[in-house]
């Protein structure tokens, strides 16, 4: 609670300052008037009590149990890890027995008082806690208890203190921001640097946290690297991870299940998408427009894991019935890169549509008029003027698609089959580097284990891919995009 | 007041080109033009002048359908071109585009290369029969056009990349290349210096000697200079039309003269 608590003072001073910010310079204007509209000496104000305190609410927030852990773990000591423990599984305990007294405090089981004189000599710690709510694996220790309420004192001077100074500093910018309140002072363009500031900061967050997880990759990846060599990896035609070692892990025949059911996938989506988007953009009339445009993108919204069922019960049975042992001979099981394919590419339709629709609607009117000025029919218009002029947009549009189709998981595991291996019929089950990911991460496999690590040299093969793709869209829409204004 | 015709107004009895009764024009509700009705003659420069918004664009897109493609546009009366009605459902307006060319009010290259830009009329309707005709066609287009000498040395060079005024230019060259019976052209000269202009009408004038050429301006010089017929339109209304020295000397309407003496505008 009181960290909710402390929001709202927050907020309150900064409406208070809002309104002390007005009043003041209201009343100054007799001295001529001021640089800015009054509203934005009252943010000049709100924005100095506000961005500093929430900033170092939030910091603190993120800080404290890091500290909380560190100061905890150093006053337990190696004595008090058990043999064939750790000290993280101990501490886990500790955080366990923490929770459990806060809970029980809450609850009124146990004074705020009791909780911290709490011994294990005198009570069974495990059972009052279970009355909590909070089971125990084991018996607490006289350790463990004590790193508990150690912890707990820790976390509640911490509480207090940065009660103290988020308060404080939100009073101290909420004067700051006051006796800047003269007719002279610039608000108007503090507010704005204030603005873009906060703008610059959220752009940053996201950016950050893509790298954050790139390193998270490679992190797992080196490790993988110096279990597994990479000339393996990247160098071998087989794939047979087996869990009890010796193993072979080739990237090759999952990447070309990736590849060969991207490449079925395109085929059907990019031509019916972009007929599609032709359609909707150049000659349906308004009210087709309006009916046809949101049930293409219904579509898109369809869960993968749906489509992936439509694969699994609907697509590889058809399939299977044409192109199996009954018809062609072609094909074994309803799982086949196939199925997987057809069904992806269906699933990217309304994406290339979509997209490749806003792009043939920004083309200008006036380059349609001066193509049927002369006499051309509206399909030379298309084909000469607005394609070529929408290009460079499609093309980013179908690279998305591509990047898409190389990261989609559901349909794979569903449609494709589980078998690695490098083949060219299409009516083959094959797999991808995604259903790969997934099934080495969710085995039993040690997460040590290069059978488990492989996994995350396979993501970054896949960021590394889809990396490229979209720096090549982007290239592309860039080099063209002024040919028209 | 105004510079003297270029010539003396030799309008002998001409066949009527395009001919217009009673034509309305809505957008929507907006009833841009009213019960206009008028007769362009052959081998003949017609101006349009009138104050802006009073619907000359919108008249003279009528006369090639390029209304077509606006949908809440709506068209009624009757429009012949040699006596043929162009809204009969018969006529295809692709043809029709194709015998009346247009040069828009804003200059609209393709994103192609200039010699594309140019080459796209003759190549759809089919005129050239191989590279070297189709090369003679465009170069005759671009230098009537007034922009060869500027433009032979980077012909592969985007059609865009070029200034306002030789955008329009090209545009021009590029409508001339088709050979259209009819040119309209909605203020072709409005982003050109004096030069480009005197060069632009001098392809105008030459134009006029096996086609009926229609042009909007807002330069009361310019209408005299390069019309034989003027047409004055305001409100939507065509308040007078005839011969171009008796327009600009001896109005027989109020409006008109208020607006060519500069009162009304
Ligand atoms: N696409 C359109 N949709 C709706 N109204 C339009 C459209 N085009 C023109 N109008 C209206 O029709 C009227 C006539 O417009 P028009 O473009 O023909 O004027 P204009 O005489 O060519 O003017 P200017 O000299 O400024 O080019 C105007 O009132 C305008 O608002
Ligand atoms: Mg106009």
């Amino acid at each position: 609670m009181p960290v909710t608590w402390l929001v709202f003072i927050v907020l309150a001073l900064a409406l208070a300052g809002f309104v002390a910010g007005r009043v003041r310079i209201d009343s100054a204007a007799g001295a001529g008037r001021p640089h800015s509209l009054p509203n934005y000496y009252g943010w000049n104000i709100a924005i100095k009590v506000m961005v500093p305190a929430f900033l170092v609410l939030i910091c603190w927030l993120i800080v404290q149990p890091f500290v909380v852990n560190g100061a905890v773990t150093a006053r337990l000591g190696d004595n008090a890890v058990p043999d064939g423990s750790t000290i993280g599984l101990v501490m886990s305990d500790v955080r366990r027995v923490a929770e459990g007294l806060d809970a029980a405090v809450s609850q009124g089981l146990m004074g705020a008082d009791q909780a911290s004189d709490l011994r294990t000599e005198f009570t069974n710690v495990r059972d009052r806690l279970a009355e909590a709510g909070v089971a125990l694996g084991s018996n607490v220790t006289p350790q463990v208890l004590g790193a508990a309420q150690t912890w707990r004192a820790l976390n509640a001077n911490g509480m207090l203190l940065m009660s103290v100074a988020v308060t404080a500093l939100a009073l101290a910018g909420l004067v700051w921001g006051y006796v800047q309140t003269t007719p002279d002072f610039r608000a108007r363009n503090t507010v704005e640097n204030a603005l873009r500031i906060m703008l610059l900061a959220a752009a940053s967050l996201a950016i950050l946290t893509t790298i954050g997880i790139v390193f998270s990759l490679i992190g797992n990846t080196i490790k993988f690297f110096s279990l597994y060599p990479a000339s393996e990896f990247f160098g071998s035609f087989t794939w047979s991870p087996s869990f009890g070692g010796g193993s072979e892990l080739g990237i090759w025949p999952l990447l070309w299940g990736t590849l060969y059911i991207s490449v079925i996938a395109l085929t059907v989506a990019v031509p019916i998408g972009l007929f599609a988007a032709v359609y909707l953009s150049e000659y349906a009339g308004p009210r087709m427009r309006a009916w046809a445009k949101p049930m293409l993108e219904v579509l898109a919204g369809i869960p993968t894991i749906v489509y992936g069922l439509f694969a699994l019960l609907t697509v590889g049975p058809l399939l299977l019935s044409v192109f199996g042992r009954d018809g062609l001979g072609w094909m074994q099981a309803g799982t086949a890169v196939m199925t997987a394919g057809l069904v992806m590419g269906i699933m990217l339709i309304p994406f290339v549509s979509s997209l490749s629709d806003d792009i043939i609607n920004a083309v200008p009117q006036s380059l349609r008029d001066g193509s049927y000025g002369l006499g051309a029919t509206k399909s030379e218009t298309i084909k000469q003027v607005i394609l070529p002029a929408a290009l460079p947009g499609i093309v980013g549009a179908i690279l998305l698609a591509a990047s898409r189709a190389i990261g989609e998981t559901m349909i794979v595991v569903l449609g494709a089959g589980a078998a690695a291996r490098l083949s060219l019929n299409p009516f083959d089950a094959m797999t991808t580097v995604t259903a790969k990911i997934v099934s080495q991460l969710t085995g039993d496999a040690d997460f040590a284990s290069p059978e488990a690590l492989v996994a995350f040299a396979l993501g970054m093969t896949l960021f590394v891919m889809t990396l490229g793709l979209n720096v090549f869209a982007l290239y592309i829409v860039r080099k063209y995009r002024e040919q028209y204004e | 007041m105004y510079d003297a015709p270029l010539r003396k107004t030799d309008v002998e009895a001409q066949t009527t080109k395009i001919a217009a009764r009673d034509v309305q024009v809505y957008y929507g509700d907006t009833h841009a033009i009213k019960d206009v009705s008028v007769d362009l003659l052959d081998k003949t420069v017609t101006s349009f002048i009138g104050p802006s918004g009073c619907g000359k664009s919108t008249f003279l897109r009528c006369l090639n359908r390029m209304n077509d493609t606006i949908d809440i546009c709506r068209v009624e009366g009757l429009i012949s071109l040699d006596g043929q009605d162009i809204y009969e459902k018969r006529v295809d307006p692709v043809q029709l585009r194709a015998k009346v060319g247009m040069v828009f009010q804003k200059p609209n290259p393709f994103p192609k290369s200039i010699y594309d830009n140019v080459a796209y009329g003759p190549k759809i309707h089919g005129m050239a029969r191989n590279k070297a005709e189709l090369d003679e066609i465009v170069e005759k287009a671009l230098r009537r056009g007034a922009i060869w000498d500027e433009v032979k040395d980077r012909l592969d060079a985007p059609g865009t990349g070029l200034s306002g005024g030789q955008q329009q230019r090209l545009c021009i060259a590029r409508a001339v290349a088709t050979e259209p019976e009819v040119l309209l052209m909605d203020e072709p000269c409005s982003a050109l210096d004096p030069i480009a202009t005197a060069q632009v009408e001098e392809l105008i004038d030459e134009l006029r000697e096996q086609y009926s050429v229609v042009i909007v301006t807002h330069s009361m010089q310019q209408a005299a200079r390069v019309s034989q017929k003027t047409a004055f339109f305001h409100l939507g209304n065509l308040v007078e039309y005839g011969e171009t020295s008796q327009i600009f000397t001896n109005p027989t309407d109020p409006r008109t003269e208020s607006y060519i003496t500069g009162r009304i505008g």
